[in-house]
């Protein structure tokens, strides 16, 4: 939907996939902007207004939105945070490997590889039954506690295994659904023209399965980020435990929102690609698969 | 207690206006009246400058009658003792019971409590995590005991004690480690060193010692003793008395290498009870603290509960 929009521009912003979006529609005409506008500026001004003027609001000022504490505690929390991003993108690297490898060992039809099946079942089953801080707690400080020759000892080490043990059990079943979405005729047409079992997996089922994953999985990512934080278990100064040393040397709240800003900020942009990258396939559907 | 006192004091505040109102009016017999009439009442508006106003029946505690006090679970030695027979509610078994009295804070606690004229039944205790004793807002205890250091931001957040104990930081080391011989704080700078959040431990790593590389910031010091005994940290700092507990009772192959006290360029430290901020208490408590380090109670609970043995102070 490129051209002009129907109806005189009743509809404030056109999302490129073509549906509209029903937040933002509005009804139809000039008449119905306005009133849009108007309501919208009545409501929050009100709401806006209320909160300003409610009993808590100076204190809740002072403990969260103290501009000092927050240009003193910047500079730490942020380069803290750089800990955090290069967590995310080694795990995130080895979770898509391992999350793959396991959806195609439970897809694998046949009583052959029922040990596989089993295995890769069992795995998903009991990661995603842990929480995360415990799986942190029993890596990072139980594996480097046996005292093992050659086993590593640093907590960042073992916060990259814990994730990546941790997500690619929800991985591999996102996957999984992508996989078990392709119609099995494309698997049987696939061995028809002579394609072994993990040829046609190879190159029929995964590219196409893949691809119809990809807003789940980036949505399984927005969890790794935020759960990057959970490495502060074991010593490590990540961006919410340097916020919490801001916040226990301060008592006040703005480290906090430091760091809240700082998530928001990564998380914004990869949803907005996931929009994108949605609206892009739609659109290549549309016109034919190209 | 609080009930039947405020409702005599407002009886006197009547008498005294009903008897200020006849003076004021025509009848001159009145006027020899007054003195003597006015007398009884304004002693019973103004008690305060009575020794009686620490005492115990006198004092705003949370529950009259009675003082609530608070420390964090588990409860450890030297600073808390187990009962013998098991710990009472909800206490961690494994180590100190604060209802018995016995333990350095436990004993200094009681020692306040016997001072403001609480009977041993009338003090009750309460669990409160660490870092909460100081953070702003109201408070469930009278007071809080539970090796808070005295500085200056806690002490703008909640009211702040005389010091019951004076003592250093000191760093804990591995045996064998690189560091055991260190006698100055500069031999730390290479060191990986671990402390507990919102600690002066850890101000004294980051402020005092100043390491090359980033402190381990744990949750609680327990997990900073995981990571000595991991070898994820060189070293680790705590209290002294923490400190011996370390390395004679909790573990095993870790020894105390030194003090970071005023030859290191660190402040003096005390621990400080903990009360809400402007709490009624404080001056009362503070007197007690006052009293009971004068005729040398607090001294002989240091010599009963505390290791007297003497660790070097690190040089700069």
């Amino acid at each position: 939907m490129t051209g002009p929009i129907p109806g005189g521009g009743g509809t404030i912003l056109t999302p490129s996939s073509g549906r509209r979006s029903r937040i933002l529609d509005v009804g139809e005409g000039r008449r119905a902007i306005a009133i849009a506008i108007v309501s919208s500026v009545l409501f929050f001004s009100a709401i806006g207004l209320v909160i300003v003027n409610s009993p808590g609001w100076p204190r809740f000022q002072a403990s969260f939105l103290d501009a000092e504490v927050f240009a003193a505690s910047w500079p730490r929390i942020a380069s803290a945070f750089w800990v955090n991003i290069r967590l995310f993108l080694i795990a995130e690297v080895l979770i898509l490997a391992l999350g793959l490898v396991i959806a195609v060992m439970r897809s694998l039809p046949g009583p052959v590889f029922f040990p596989l099946r089993l295995l890769a079942t069992a795995y998903v089953d009991l990661f995603r039954a842990l929480p995360g801080v415990l799986v942190i707690f029993m890596l990072g400080f139980g594996i480097p506690a046996l005292r093992i020759e050659g086993v590593p000892i640093d907590p960042f080490f073992w916060a990259v295994v814990a994730l990546t043990l941790i997500y690619s059990a929800y991985v591999a079943e996102v996957y999984r659904a992508g996989i078990e979405s392709i119609h099995p005729s494309q698997a049987a047409a696939a061995r028809s023209l002579g394609l072994s079992q993990l040829q046609s997996m190879r190159h029929v089922v995964l590219p196409q399965a893949v691809r119809r994953v990809v807003p789940p999985l980036l949505n399984d990512f927005i969890g790794l980020q935020k759960d990057t934080a959970l490495v502060g278990f074991l010593g490590v100064v990540e961006v919410l435990k340097a916020a919490q040393i801001r916040q226990s040397a301060t008592f006040n709240f703005t480290p906090y929102l430091v760091t809240a800003l700082l998530f928001v900020l990564l998380t914004i942009p990869m949803a907005r690609f996931v929009d994108w990258l949605v609206a892009r396939d739609q659109r290549r559907a549309a016109v034919g698969g190209r | 207690m609080r009930t039947p006192f405020r409702r005599a004091s407002a009886l006197a505040a009547i008498l005294g206006l009903l008897v200020a109102a006849c003076s004021g009016g025509a009848s001159p017999s009145a006027t020899t009246a007054p003195p003597t009439a006015t007398a009884s009442p304004s002693e019973a508006v103004s008690p305060s400058p009575t020794p009686d106003a620490c005492a115990a029946e006198n004092l705003e505690t949370k529950t009259a009658g009675k003082l609530t006090i608070g420390t964090d679970n588990p409860a450890f030695p030297p600073y808390y003792a187990p009962r013998e027979g098991g710990n009472t509610e909800p206490w961690d078994p494994e180590w100190g019971d604060p209802t018995t009295g016995e333990g350095f804070e436990s004993a200094v606690a009681y020692a306040i409590a016997e001072h403001l004229g609480f009977a041993e039944d009338d003090v009750t205790w309460v669990v409160v995590p660490f870092a909460n004793s100081f953070a702003p807002g109201p408070k469930d205890f009278d007071f809080d005991i539970n090796q808070v250091t005295f500085n200056e931001e806690r002490a703008q957040a909640a009211d702040l004690s005389e010091g019951y104990y004076f003592g250093n930081q000191t760093v804990v080391v591995a045996e064998g480690s690189e560091f055991e011989g260190a006698t100055t704080v500069s031999a730390f700078k290479s060191a990986k060193l671990g402390a507990q959040i919102g600690t002066t431990s850890l101000n004294a790593i980051e402020q005092v010692i100043q390491p090359t590389q980033e402190a381990g910031v744990y949750n609680t010091n327990d997990d900073a003793i995981e990571a000595l005994g991991n070898g994820q940290v060189d070293g680790i700092v705590v209290d002294l008395p923490t400190a011996f507990f370390i390395v004679n009772v909790q573990t095993e192959g870790n020894v105390i290498v030194g003090q970071i006290g005023e030859a290191a360029g660190a402040t003096p430290e005390h621990f400080s009870l903990v009360l809400e901020l402007d709490s009624p208490l404080t001056d009362c408590v503070n007197q007690a603290i006052a009293a009971l380090t004068d005729d040398g109670t607090i001294d002989d609970l240091i010599a009963e509960w505390l290791p007297d043995a003497t660790v070097p102070e690190l040089q700069p």
